[in-house]
């Protein structure tokens, strides 16, 4: 069961909150295929949004093909995006748990962190050109990543 | 989609009365109208923010609604029923703003009090309210803060298992760990039974993420009554880098003016924005920033962005004067504000 959290400030439409937080849970292996998503009542329960929001985030993942709505049972994972490299107990995991570890010693703070890493990761994996943040574009158009 | 929560497994709204319906409605204080010629909807099953200055009618609205007084004109429907009336009555749930509870009451006897009192009386909600809320069951009503009061009557309100709820301003006086507790609890009766909201503040901010409905009410006019998405696909922000020969430095130029909309042409704004309905428009040096109804693309504009709703409503609170952005009944009354037709975005088709 995954848990959300919603920043309210945070400038990310509270669905796509929702989406990407499932798609990280998918990816880390947090969520696999079969796993019940947290029905609405429960997420409002924690998180005080409104309902809808929680039901188009998952009808955004379901039209993805990620998650399918059971009527009356409950929305379940189909499909994971667990790459076998991301595991928990993969070496590319142990290295950068190591590179973490050599950072730190270094003495840099979570922000110089965050920033290599995102200079490294646009160095190594380009972003799509159209890989834009929501409000950057056209009108109300989705994101999909 | 906002309107038939699918989330509470309720039938789609179809053939049912809206939640709240008025039709040429006009609601007259000691002061002066409130309220005039208002024609507007709160679709069932929705969670709306009632939002406009102080004293610019909100209570009354929603004592109308609660059938604590009579319009002074047109009609206002609960569910299909006159307000007030036995059909409607144990189906409706009003949060004063006062909180009128027995102050010699403890909160354990106001909770059975409740439970007397109404049929479907849902006990575990109300004390499930009380306890997340921190509130003692053995504690006089009387001594209790003003916060604690507000959570109790929201036990009331919720025990009672309304189909609309009624609030005036229920998170005023509350801190933030209770005003998140009292939002989850509302927005859980929301997911579970399909129970209708609706909230006045003046706080727009308390709105965000909650409401999927809102309805804007400001000098005695309802200028906002419409899904949030919708409203927010409405509107956009356009900043305008203004001609080098107009004559900057007036800083008010534009201010308060609106467009095509309103039969005036809008003498001194840029030719770019004529033709479009300019809910606000402002001058900062050169710069130009307007809030425009239509999602559209301007030649000429230096930047078009989609507001938040706050932008949105604040343009309109600066303009009393904006055209009125109201969803349409089935049948509008004459003289209605027609809707511009929109394309909508790919989550947001109704089924009104």
């Amino acid at each position: 069961m995954v848990t959300y959290r919603i920043e309210r400030r945070s400038g990310v439409a509270a669905y796509q909150q929702i989406v990407r937080q499932t798609k990280q849970a998918l990816r880390l292996g947090q969520l696999a295929p079969g796993d019940k998503l947290p029905s609405a009542a429960e997420v409002v329960a924690a998180t005080a949004i409104n309902p809808n929001t929680v039901l188009k985030a998952y009808r955004e993942l379901e039209s993805e093909g990620l998650v399918e709505a059971r009527q009356g049972v409950g929305t379940f994972v189909r499909r994971s995006l667990a790459q076998p490299g991301a595991a928990a107990d993969s070496p590319l995991r142990d290295g950068l748990r190591a590179w973490m570890a050599a950072a730190r010693a270094a003495d840099l703070g979570r922000e110089d962190v965050a920033a290599l890493l995102t200079a490294a990761l646009d160095e190594s994996f380009p972003r799509a050109a159209d890989a834009r943040l929501p409000g950057a574009g056209t009108h109300r158009t989705h994101e999909h990543d | 989609m906002s309107t038939t929560s699918g989330a509470a497994g309720a039938p789609p709204a179809g053939s049912d009365p809206p939640a709240l319906e008025a039709r040429g409605l006009g609601i007259r204080n000691r002061d002066g109208w409130a309220l005039r010629s208002c024609d507007f909807r709160v679709p069932r099953g929705a969670v709306a923010g009632l939002v406009g200055p102080n004293g610019d009618g909100k209570s009354s609205l929603l004592a109308v609604a609660a059938g604590l007084r009579a319009p002074t004109e047109g009609t206002l429907r609960v569910l299909g029923h006159r307000p007030g009336t036995s059909p409607v009555l144990p189906r409706v749930a009003l949060l004063l703003q006062d909180r009128p509870l027995h102050a010699a009451f403890t909160v354990a006897e106001t909770l059975r009090y409740g439970r007397e009192m109404n049929p479907a009386w849902d006990d575990a909600t109300a004390r499930s309210v009380v306890a997340g809320a921190d509130v003692p069951l053995r504690a006089k009503v009387g001594h209790l803060s003003g916060g604690q009061r507000t959570c109790v009557a929201l036990a009331l309100a919720l025990g009672k298992r309304p189909d609309v709820l009624l609030l005036d301003e229920p998170m005023a006086d509350l801190d933030p760990l209770r005003r998140h507790a009292m939002m989850a609890a509302l927005m859980t009766v929301n997911a579970e039974h399909g129970t209708t909201v609706v909230m006045s503040s003046h706080i727009l901010a308390e709105l965000d993420l909650v409401c999927d409905y809102v309805l804007l009410l400001a000098h005695g006019r309802m200028l906002v009554a419409d899904d949030v998405e919708f409203v927010q696909a409405a509107h956009t922000l356009v900043t305008h880098t203004l001609d080098g020969q107009d004559p900057p430095g007036s800083g008010a130029a534009y201010g308060r003016r609106t467009g095509a909309a309103e039969g005036d042409p809008g003498g001194s704004l840029p030719d770019e924005l004529l033709g479009h309905t300019v809910v606000e428009a402002r001058t900062t040096g050169r710069q130009l920033t307007a809030m425009i109804q239509l999602p559209t693309s301007l030649d000429g504009a230096g930047a078009a962005e989609p507001p938040t709703l706050e932008e949105i409503l604040l343009a309109y609170l600066r303009n009393p004067e904006a055209p009125p952005l109201l969803a349409p009944a089935d049948e509008p009354a004459a003289g209605a504000t027609a809707r511009p037709l929109l394309p909508r975005g790919q989550d947001a088709e109704s089924d009104r």
